[in-house]
């Protein structure tokens, strides 16, 4: 069985210890130079502020940091080791010009309340990263405030509210499909709309009865993923956005899925009236274990008064400067003005790509996709055959006849030296194998992907229990999560 | 374009296997009505030469090589080397959130030990993986506080960072939480009588920050026990990680709400930063974001996995404590590595620089104009007012390289011409000479120049 596996070896991989574990009294990774001014007695300027003992923090020596962490990092998987194909999630390459431009010292070290007169180069970055959004999406203005995907849908679920409060009533609810992400109903409760489903229909895409019948004047917005979670494009958009605005309503677009879109066609084009985009996603910055992100958020000139402050503004003699003048707005949602390192770095992937280069990986990553498509057709179920775009989305229907699920193919997976894809989503797909492979991935690492995936379903069939009992050539096998959440234990205690 | 690994005649095959002709045939779901037909008017694509070029331009025009007495919620302290060496290896810097426990046990572990050490460090029992900064932390801590009393109400001290405040009534706008704010005192620190006051019996909890926007270290036991006198519980923010090492942390507090950006975060104008949740156990149930815990697997080895996740988003949609989804992974692993190397001993010695510098830098600016609240311990800041407006000193300052403290006009218009000055290990003692004489120097002229229009008036 183990000779069909051809992407992965298992080789020696160090231990590793709690960095606790490696701590004694007396050792150091530090040092400090010597002071330049008076020394001072603490506990006179502080008295009985001052803080005595740390605990049981580590006393531990550089060589000893180096390595925990270097062991840890071997215990990841990453892109720069093979396709992620998680569907939603778009894993692509994180060029590494990105972050040595994070690094130039006057971008790593601007202070946010240094004189405008001496920030004028993080401000032109605001501007140009700014411009390019708009461009992309087709859209009037925007918010690079936001610092990740969630916080974007809340920034622009506040300033729906404020459009419908400008014109006497904030509404009471927001349509969100049963397909959608769950920060969407979540962000929904934090701006305190209701929440009302809103059901697909058999192409998986927004049933246009079901949209008409629930939309009415108490709908503030309605939250689409567009392409939706199945990788499809809802083809009826006009028609969505025309039914929402003929009674008032918003049509809110989460860009999770921007990626199958980016140079081919633009959302404000087919009326959304605003959408926020993840940097992270779409626009490259490193996910880095699980953040940090950024969630501009992209709108039409009518909800333009109520941009979280401050706005970035053009002097008239071209110098930039923050606007705090702005009476209609929603407020901040973060000190500062975001995640400005993720700016850099999301500018450098676009001048790195230029309309051209951005054109045609939205191509690759669209035929990435379809490819993968063609490649598992009939070995996995296909429970919507509508056209994918940017990912795909199988079911575990053929293999669960034989007790094995998604979730379990996805651990095989691992075996295979690849990352599984995302599992048990979307919620209208039972047993969901959602995958998107990004435009990363060359043709050779989509072929031992493909051939993974069958000689996993060819298991199934033979020999279930070897996939049920994955993965095999982990560091540790699959972990008691039940065990973990009844008594959880959430830090290392010393012995006592 | 150098980013995407196909050659033409790969592209081509992939279309054949597909049985489609062109890739347009892919975009055939997308109306045509709707499709782009033209390039997007963006900078066209350039080398990694030009990338770089820009953006060392865009550096020239931000303040690089310059001197900084800012701090406000974002501290300049030195970045250990091996943090980027570190942060930078793909395993880390490339890797999704850890929910695939198998292959992502280095994150899990090393987010079990950030865990560990924000508990030690602010002696709280957990902690969470991390928030996005330390003002959305802080504004989600209270929802919490709210989730956990059942009343709605915050009081919120003035000395609490004023963009902090305008994240809080942000988010409370929609929540039906109502906010109202108690001042502070001669000495910088909240005013007892009116947090007594401003408590009622609708309020669910009051939040400060200590040490405070003005550097100074609040009395928070006194505090504690006013709020949990009358039902209210306590959440502090702390926007000044270092103090951590020299100063009490506050231990009476119910939810410690973090900005942890001076554990080797750089300055990065903003962001991206690192907020943490820190709280009792009993209370982790109403915790937002995602937290780590110790388990074992199959054989019983010990392994890490992202848990309690019955409180997350993706589980539990609108009835989840929060929305948060992506955090602050790689931002935390920094903040992890700067805990590690300073430790036990290195934080505190560290932390004592700082004060060290602060106490001289106060102490030689006292002699030429007024610092404020000097009745209070402080850490790492102070406000000192002049008769000038600081904007112009600051700007007289610019000409020297250096960036004065921050005009708290904007935010509190009853200190005048005061300014928020922050020194850290990094100030050097020549600087705050030379800032030092310069604020001297506009005294000085401001009194002759009265000195003159009496003379004039005589």
């Amino acid at each position: 069985m183990k000779d069909r596996i051809r992407k992965a070896t298992r080789q020696v991989n160090q231990n590793e210890g709690l960095i606790f574990e490696k701590s004694s009294a007396g050792k150091a990774a530090w040092k400090l130079p010597p002071l330049d001014v008076p020394d001072v007695d603490s506990g006179k300027l502080l008295g009985s502020a001052e803080r005595k003992d740390l605990g049981a923090m580590p006393e531990v020596s550089e060589i000893e940091i180096i390595r925990h962490f270097t062991r840890l990092s071997t215990w990841n998987y990453a892109i720069d080791l093979g396709m992620y194909p998680l569907g939603s999630c778009t894993m692509k390459y994180n060029p590494r010009v990105n972050e040595a431009v994070a690094r130039v010292e006057g971008i790593a070290n601007g202070h946010p309340y240094q004189p405008e007169k001496v920030s004028q180069g993080a401000l032109r970055i605001i501007q140009t990263l700014s411009e390019c959004l708009i461009e992309i999406t087709g859209m009037d203005a925007i918010t690079l405030q936001p610092a990740a995907g969630a916080h974007g849908e809340m920034t622009g679920l506040l300033m729906v509210r404020a459009y419908h409060q400008s014109k006497g009533n904030a509404r009471k609810k927001i349509l969100i499909p049963d397909s959608a992400h769950g920060t969407n109903p979540a962000t929904a409760a934090m701006v305190n709309y209701a929440v009302e489903n809103l059901k697909s229909d058999a192409r998986g895409m927004v049933d246009i009865g079901a949209l008409e019948a629930q939309m009415n004047e108490d709908v503030a917005a309605l939250m689409l993923t567009n392409p939706n979670t199945l990788g499809v494009f809802e083809q009826d958009i006009h028609k969505i956005a025309d039914i929402l605005h003929a009674k008032g309503g918003l049509l809110y677009m989460d860009g999770a899925n921007m990626n199958a879109l980016v140079g081919k066609v633009r959302p404000g084009d087919f009326g959304v009236d605003l959408m926020h985009l993840n940097l992270h996603k779409t626009f490259s910055t490193p996910h880095g274990g699980g953040g940090p992100g950024s969630g501009p958020v992209a709108i039409r000139k009518i909800l333009e008064p109520f941009l979280p402050k401050p706005v970035l503004a053009a002097k008239a003699d071209g110098t930039l400067t923050f606007d705090y003048d702005r009476p209609q707005s929603v407020g901040r949602v973060r000190a500062f003005y975001g995640n400005f390192g993720m700016f850099v770095r999301a500018l450098a992937y676009i001048q790195a790509n230029g309309p051209d280069g951005l054109r045609q990986t939205t191509e690759d990553a669209v035929l990435n996709a379809n490819y993968i498509r063609k490649g598992l057709e009939g070995v996995f179920d296909l429970p919507y055959t509508t056209p994918s775009m940017h990912e795909v989305v199988f079911s575990d229907k053929t293999q669960a006849k034989k007790g094995v699920r998604t979730m379990d193919i996805a651990k095989r997976l691992i075996d295979y030296g690849f990352h599984p894809y995302t599992t048990a989503f979307p919620l209208i797909v039972p047993g969901a194998l959602m995958i998107e492979p990004t435009e990363s991935e060359p043709k050779e690492e989509l072929d031992l992907f493909i051939d993974a995936m069958k000689s996993i379903a060819a298991e199934v069939e033979e020999d279930p229990q070897t996939v049920l009992d994955a993965p095999h050539s982990t560091r540790v096998s699959r972990l008691d999560e039940t065990a973990a959440a009844r008594k959880p234990v959430l830090r290392w205690k010393p012995a006592s | 374009m150098r980013y995407l690994p196909k050659s033409p005649a790969d592209r081509e095959a992939m279309l054949k296997a597909i049985g489609a002709r062109s890739v347009d045939e892919l975009f055939a779901p997308i109306p045509p009505e709707y499709r782009l037909e033209r390039d997007l008017t963006i900078p066209r694509q350039m080398a990694e030469s030009e990338i770089v070029d820009f953006f060392r331009q865009r550096s020239r025009e931000n303040a690089e090589g310059y001197t900084s007495f800012l701090g406000a919620g974002a501290y300049s302290h030195y970045r250990p080397v091996i943090i980027d060496s570190l942060i930078s290896r793909g395993e880390f810097l490339t890797a999704y959130t850890p929910y695939q426990a198998e292959i992502s046990q280095g994150t899990l572990q090393s987010i079990f030990e950030f865990q560990t050490m924000i508990c030690e460090l602010t002696g709280m029992e957990v902690a969470n993986a991390s928030m996005y900064d330390g003002s959305t932390a802080a504004a989600e801590a209270v929802m919490m506080a709210v989730r956990l009393n059942g009343r709605r109400g915050v009081v919120v001290a003035r000395s609490l960072h004023p963009e902090y405040r305008e994240v809080l009534a942000t988010y409370a706008t929609h929540q039906g939480m109502p906010v109202s704010v108690a001042g502070f005192d001669q000495d910088g620190r909240i005013n007892l009588q009116e947090l007594e006051k401003a408590i009622g019996p609708e309020t669910a909890c009051v939040l400060i920050q200590s040490p405070n926007f003005f550097g100074t270290i609040e009395d928070v036991n006194a505090i504690a026990a006013i709020a949990h006198q009358r039902g209210a519980m306590l959440v502090v923010s702390i926007a000044e990680a270092v103090s951590l090492g020299i100063v009490e942390p506050p231990r009476e507090a119910d939810i410690i709400a973090m900005e942890a950006q001076s554990f080797g975060v750089p300055l990065g104008f903003g962001g991206p930063y690192c907020g943490v949740i820190a709280t009792r156990e009993k209370f982790v149930r109403q915790m937002p974001g995602r937290l780590v815990g110790q388990t074992v697997d199959k054989q019983g080895r010990r392994g890490f996995v992202l848990t309690l996740a019955t409180r997350e988003q993706h589980i539990r949609r609108e009835k989840a404590t929060s929305n948060i989804c992506t955090n602050q992974a790689l931002v935390a692993l920094m903040v992890n590595i700067f805990m590690t190397v300073y430790g036990k001993v290195g934080l505190k010695e560290l932390a004592k620089q700082n004060l060290a510098k602060t106490a001289y830098a106060a102490g030689q600016f006292a002699k030429h104009g007024k610092v404020l609240f000097s009745g209070a311990p402080r850490f790492n800041e102070f406000v000192v007012a002049t008769s000038e407006d600081p904007h112009a000193i600051n700007s007289r300052l610019l000409g020297h390289k250096i960036v004065g403290g921050l005009p708290l006009k904007k935010f509190y218009p009853e200190l005048g011409n005061a300014a928020l000055w922050c020194c850290t290990e990094l100030t050097t003692r020549s600087a705050i000479d030379t800032a030092v004489g310069l604020v001297a120097e506009s005294e000085r002229s401001v009194r002759s120049a009265k000195e003159e229009v009496e003379e004039v008036a005589r």
